[in-house]
């Protein structure tokens, strides 16, 4: 596990072509890792028929709406919770 | 008499839905190649409809009158279904959240429609909607009031999007007035949309209509 509850990650800016669990909405936002789950099978090769190792590991990440959603209508304290796999995850700046 | 062994016209109604065309279409393929058989397809469908909220709601009832049983369900809600006695269904791992005076958790699945079945049964065609989907990480609040749930300035929403292997379940707050109730009588309080987090449990029962 590369990441610690408490730190502040960023999730990858970058593209993928086919299956993958990133969502768009938080690609190269920076938020706090809340939970570190487990390691987990790869999405993007199991998807394929492939075995999906090696496990990647997965955390719950909370990012502020506010950054997320720039004209967000709710409260300022108001997050939303991603599960965010390692390999799309980097530190934060 | 059917003793041959291609498919017949599906009995459904003549306005099927593209979709359902397409999955029946793939279906026929994957029993044909050997990758499914036509019995798993059926006993899957018979277990997800027999699964159903009222599972979820004795979770939930038993947590609210036993703060160390809600510990555990908040630690690992998997193994406090079974000691209830419940499937936790194939998820390998089922997050409880606890809704408090000060935060507010809501579910759901942006990028497809995970739920947590085996404890909440089939989702709602509303949760696997475009519209849901998009807006309730996009404006929660707006959605939450479409439900009927106004919610107070100063509690936190926190939104979870469920995007890979995590099941999640909200535990509702115990409504006010419910102190009186035996365990039972609670569980008939806790609703399939106050587990997703769109509601909050009233302390009369809902009416079945």
């Amino acid at each position: 596990m590369r990441y610690l509850p408490g730190q502040r990650v960023q999730v990858t800016a970058r593209l993928h072509e086919g299956h993958h669990r990133t969502p768009r909405y938080v690609k190269g936002k920076a938020g706090s890792v809340e939970r570190v789950h487990a390691p987990f099978t790869n999405p993007e090769t199991r998807a394929y028929g492939g075995d999906g190792l090696p496990k990647q590991p997965l955390y719950l990440v909370s990012f502020a709406q506010g950054d997320v959603w720039p004209d967000y209508r709710g409260h300022k304290r108001d997050r939303v919770y991603v599960d965010v796999f390692e390999h799309w995850l980097e530190e934060a700046e | 008499m059917n003793d041959h062994d291609h498919s017949h016209a599906p009995i459904a109604n003549g306005d099927e839905p593209v979709a359902a065309g397409r999955v029946r279409a793939l279906e026929e393929l994957l029993v044909e190649k050997g990758v499914i058989a036509r019995e798993e397809v059926r006993e899957r469908i018979d277990w997800l409809v027999s699964r159903s909220p009222a599972d979820g709601a004795r979770l939930v009832a038993r947590a609210w009158v036993d703060p160390a049983f809600m510990g555990r369900l908040l630690a690992d809600a998997r193994a406090a279904a079974l000691q209830l006695g419940l499937d936790p269904g194939p998820s390998p791992v089922v997050v409880a959240v606890e809704n408090t005076e000060v935060v507010h958790h809501m579910v759901v699945c942006t990028l497809c429609s995970c739920y947590p079945k085996a404890l909440l049964g089939p989702p709602p065609d509303w949760y696997k909607s475009l519209p849901y989907r998009s807006r309730a990480v996009s404006d929660p609040r707006g959605v939450l009031s479409e439900f009927g749930l106004e919610l107070e300035d100063d509690v936190e929403l926190r939104v979870l999007d469920s995007t890979a292997d995590m099941r999640y379940l909200v535990i509702p707050r115990r409504p006010a007035g419910s102190e009186a109730m035996s365990e039972e009588e609670l569980a008939t309080l806790v609703t399939r949309d106050s587990m997703i987090g769109v509601a909050r449990p009233a302390a009369s029962a809902p009416v079945a209509s």
